[in-house]
């Protein structure tokens, strides 16, 4: 399984309540915009017994309501022929999708920076520096997922690429702003984690009672913009008393 | 955890499955009833008691204000459901009454009950405990359990396991032919323990170390209620109710959605093992399974009194 090496789209049964759309076997941005306007056109197909749809690096996700094992194979059959065509329209579009540019603020000081030495140290660069890179690249949304609200980041310099801590920390903060794998990834709850932490933002990635709840959709632009200390607390506080 | 289970508590009571219901895992609270209330424990089966008596389960009981709920240790099965008539008065956020504890959100305020937790019933819980038991009750004589009062019949367990090491039946996962043979063969001939450190996201399972042919590349991609998916280390998860939407490890197979509740029933420290099933046998076992459903809840319907039954 080596990245990188188109195939084409492959629809296979998820266990017996879901079905896998592969648009192609690497990560690739062509294919991670694909399985995002793939992802969109079955949510709009409005589809009763869809229960959930999940779009991930380069493949969707489609989870079905059934009763009778008649009913489960129409609604198999059916997803795979409404995935394949919109497959097929999708592959025609503009690559790019018309996208919003979200500002995340991010304090990069180490009391919420605990890997941001160790990553200079990796990478040979000046602490200073790293964060520079981190927050002057063109980020992008490749897709939400693992828990709500959760982005996987792209556009990392490459640079910055570095592979995750070897062994994981119990406790992330949440907020907290992570690099591994050419990737950035936004902590929404304190979790075990294994990425390497290089600040934090004071943003709520997920809150339930918002409308959307999450902060960040996939295919969103995202701008980290350095703030300092102070700063992070003023927007912290302003949350904690609204 | 077990959607059969909380489906069933809430018929015995008169409800619809949408309504919340208190799910006990492995050991119960003391609980005291404020105001009239027709409650029904059923599921995993514990040493319950009502007012010091022993609590009939898998029934409707008519529980007096100021009665005290001891539900006790579990002595089958792992998940109790406790239902009352009108469900609890939670709000639904997301459209879900269930408690997500990683993100701290839905239910009651998102957690777990804790010691004068004051979990609310629906405002017309008196009235509906009245109505309900008094039309299942019409012409029939009811039972005393302590100052509380309950039916004469009760209805069987529908996913608690039935043998020492229950067979859960699962598809060949995505990834399957990333794992060699012996770890494939192993994962259908081995008799797997739930480890202790298992929770609602996933059952870790310990037995023979299941390995790859080679490493594999996976790029993140959607994860499912039963997914096996297989970390390096080479002892399987099962993702249960709380499980991550997406994830890296490779899937070695799937449970089928009609194994899901008899899974969940199953302790720490239990011992299953997997039975390999085709699509077909998956779709034909949750027709089966949900026949089955449908079939007890009708029963309950016409137990009760409900002229639609």
């Amino acid at each position: 399984m080596k990245a990188g090496k188109r195939i084409g789209p492959i629809v296979a049964p998820l266990g017996d309540s879901a079905v896998l759309l592969s648009v192609s076997d690497g990560m690739d941005l062509d294919a991670n915009a694909l399985a995002r306007r793939v992802a969109t056109a079955i949510r709009g197909r409005r589809l009763e017994w869809v229960t959930d749809v999940i779009p991930a690096l380069v493949t969707v996700a489609v989870c079905f309501d059934a009763r009778t094992a008649r009913e489960a194979a129409e609604r198999r059959a059916t997803l795979e022929r409404v995935l394949l065509k919109a497959v097929e329209r999708g592959t025609g579009a503009q690559a790019d999708l018309p996208a919003r540019t979200v500002e995340i603020p991010v304090c990069y000081e180490a009391a919420f920076a605990p890997d941001l030495e160790e990553v200079a140290r990796r990478t040979g660069l000046a602490a200073a520096r790293v964060v520079e890179l981190h927050a002057a690249a063109p980020h992008r949304v490749l897709m939400l997922g693992f828990a709500p609200g959760h982005p996987y980041i792209g556009g990392l310099d490459a640079r910055l690429a570095l592979p995750r801590r070897a062994s994981p920390r119990a406790r992330v903060e949440a907020g907290a702003v992570a690099i591994a794998n050419a990737q950035t990834s936004i902590y929404p709850f304190a979790t075990p984690g294994g990425w390497n932490v290089i600040g934090r933002t004071p943003l709520v990635l997920f809150d339930p009672a918002r409308e959307p709840a999450t902060l960040l959709e996939p295919g969103d632009r995202v701008a980290f913009v350095p703030i300092p200390r102070g700063e992070f607390e003023r927007i912290a506080g302003e949350r904690g008393a609204r | 955890m077990d959607p059969v289970s909380h489906r069933i508590a809430n018929a015995l009571v008169g409800n619809t499955a949408e309504a919340a219901t208190l799910e006990i895992a492995l050991s119960g609270p003391e609980l005291l009833v404020g105001r009239d209330a027709l409650l029904a424990l059923y599921g995993a089966r514990f040493g319950a008691e009502v007012d010091g008596a022993p609590l009939p389960q898998s029934r409707p009981v008519l529980a007096r204000a100021g009665t005290r709920l001891r539900i006790g240790r579990v002595s089958a099965g792992s998940f109790g459901y406790l239902a009352v008539a009108g469900g609890f008065d939670l709000a639904p956020v997301l459209g879900s009454r269930s408690t997500y504890l990683p993100g701290a959100f839905g239910g009651w305020r998102g957690r777990a009950l804790e010691r004068d937790a004051v979990l609310p019933f629906a405002p017309d819980a008196e009235a509906l405990a009245a109505a309900r038991f008094g039309r299942a009750t019409r012409g029939r004589r009811a039972i005393a359990a302590g100052r509380s009062e309950t039916v004469p019949w009760f209805v069987p367990a529908l996913s608690l396991p039935e043998h020492e090491v229950p067979a859960v039946r699962a598809l060949a996962g995505l990834h399957s032919g990333a794992f060699d043979e012996p770890a494939r063969a192993a994962l259908f001939a081995a008799r797997w323990r739930i480890a202790p450190e298992s929770n609602r996201m996933g059952f870790r399972l310990r037995g023979p170390r299941l390995e790859l042919t080679s490493p594999v590349e996976i790029l993140s991609q959607a994860t499912c209620l039963g997914t096996v998916q297989v970390p390096p280390a080479g002892q399987p998860i099962v993702l249960m109710a709380d499980h991550q939407t997406t994830g890296g490890y490779p899937k070695i197979a799937e449970v089928i959605a009609a194994d899901v509740p008899l899974l969940a029933q199953l302790p720490p420290g239990a011992a299953l093992r997997f039975a390999p099933a085709t699509l077909d046998d998956a779709d034909a076992a949750r027709e089966a399974l949900a026949a089955r459903v449908d079939t007890l809840v009708q029963r309950i319907r016409w137990e009760l009194g409900d002229e639609s039954a």
